[in-house]
């Protein structure tokens, strides 16, 4: 049982009727905080490419160009980051994971996405198709600032943000699920909000 | 690089307040003593949990203040509304239980066995992690040489003052105050930029491994001007705060 704090009191409410939108042990904030674990990284879009790869080969790879050219969805959902804000109606503009997937073609239950900088995060693959997952490149009807991982972002509004890999540069296909950069430092492997999957053994 | 995975569950357990200690007139010192403390290694977090009389629970992530092998210290600054950091800095008194898990994260981190001089770049509260990195290599008797660039609001807003005052040998810290100076200050003023990191970080040629704590602004700056100067990304870690209003 939980000791109870004298004086503390709750001022970080929800607004009226949309509690059930915020997971346990959040709150809500009208800011977009940034967290990163080094140097925001500025690749040129002229050398930008975003690559489905496997086994060390890439089986499709997309120019700036190309990957803007292929369908792009507005997409508006809540974020929830693992240091515990949440964002209400985010709204973004984006790439399906499943258009990317479906040309490149998959047979794989786990992808790793990788990205500039040296990040990566693991995902399985239940988990960026079905219209839950998207490469991001817009945010808020401009382009994706590179703070907020522009050029472009995944975005998988369903898990905490950090599985949202900023700078994404591609997802290759795994036959297992290994931890990813934040997932090998003690965050959970998973990372579902809903269940506060926030450490290993979360 | 080294990489300590957390094994198995991390606990929450209530710990006593031995002690709050006022650094600036918004943000205090708390030392704690949880009783399972499995230690905790330079620049890593822990979790606070407060409970309402409601049940209502209120969870935050606080950079660890203390060296390893000293007890668990965080130290809060009072944000304008926040929800949490105003009941930690005003409220909480020395034998309060205060509900705790830790340690948080590997990526952040600085060990004495770790290569290069130290580039510390501090701003404001984000100088907290740092002070653990400083104060772990005053215990190792660690010879790597640090320089520290911090920059505050103003000469009372520098937290750990004296405690800075006092490193000594292979320890070089320097202040810019950007919003107020006391009268006679000789030292740098206003944010920071390329010029003033050219002249305070160390030459890229040494290989140093900066750290940069602060808010987004601040380590945006620090950290591509760091790169500017011929960093290497990977040698150049950077963990960020501020923006939410939430703490």
């Amino acid at each position: 049982m939980s000791p109870v704090s004298r004086g503390f009191r709750h001022l970080h409410r929800a607004p009226a009727g949309q509690e059930s939108r915020l997971p346990p042990g959040q709150y809500v904030t009208e800011g977009f905080p940034v967290l990163s674990a080094g140097p925001t990284p500025h690749t040129p879009l002229e050398k930008w490419t975003f690559s489905i790869t496997q086994g060390g080969q890439a089986k499709k790879s997309w120019t700036w160009q190309e990957f803007r050219a292929l369908p792009a969805e507005t997409i508006t959902a809540d974020i929830h980051c693992v240091t515990r804000w949440s964002k209400f109606g985010t709204q973004w503009r984006g790439v399906s994971v499943d258009t990317l997937l479906g040309q490149a073609g998959y047979d794989a239950p786990y992808v790793m996405a990788f990205c500039d900088g040296g990040y990566t995060t693991n995902l399985p693959i239940a988990d960026v198709t079905g219209g839950q997952a998207w490469v991001a490149f817009g945010y808020d009807g401009g382009p994706l600032e590179a703070e907020h991982g522009g050029p472009a972002r995944l975005l998988v509004p369903h898990l905490y943000f950090w599985k949202s890999a900023k700078w994404v540069r591609g997802l290759d296909l795994r036959d297992t699920d290994e931890p990813g950069f934040w997932e090998a430092y003690g965050y959970h492997i998973y990372g579902d909000p809903w269940k506060e999957q926030r450490y290993a053994g979360d | 690089m080294e990489r300590t995975a957390v094994r198995g569950r991390l606990t929450w357990q209530a710990a006593t307040v031995t002690s709050v200690t006022q650094e600036t007139d918004s943000v205090v010192t708390i030392e704690l003593d949880p009783p399972h403390w499995p230690g905790h290694r330079a620049g890593q977090h822990l979790d606070v949990r407060l409970t309402a009389d409601d049940g209502y629970q209120a969870e935050r992530e606080y950079s660890i203040a203390s060296a390893p092998g000293e007890p668990p210290t965080i130290t809060v600054e009072r944000l304008e509304d926040g929800e949490v950091s105003p009941y930690l800095t005003e409220e909480l008194r020395a034998g309060d239980e205060l509900e705790l898990r830790g340690p948080v994260g590997g990526y952040f981190v600085w060990e004495p066995g770790d290569s290069g001089p130290l580039m510390l770049l501090a701003g404001g509260s984000g100088i907290v992690p740092l002070r653990s990195i400083l104060r772990n290599r005053l215990r190792t008797s660690s010879d790597v040489p640090a320089r520290l660039l911090y920059s505050s609001r103003s000469w009372p807003d520098v937290i750990y003052r004296d405690e800075l005052g006092q490193h000594r040998d292979g320890v070089q810290v320097t202040y810019t105050l950007t919003r107020g100076q006391p009268a006679g200050w000789t030292g740098h003023t206003g944010r920071i930029d390329g010029a003033l990191l050219e002249q305070v970080a160390w030459p890229a040629e040494a290989n140093p491994l900066a750290y940069i704590c602060g808010p987004t602004s601040f380590v945006e700056t620090a950290a591509a001007g760091l790169v500017g100067l011929g960093y290497p990304a990977e040698r150049v870690k950077t963990e960020r705060f501020g923006g939410t209003g939430g703490h």
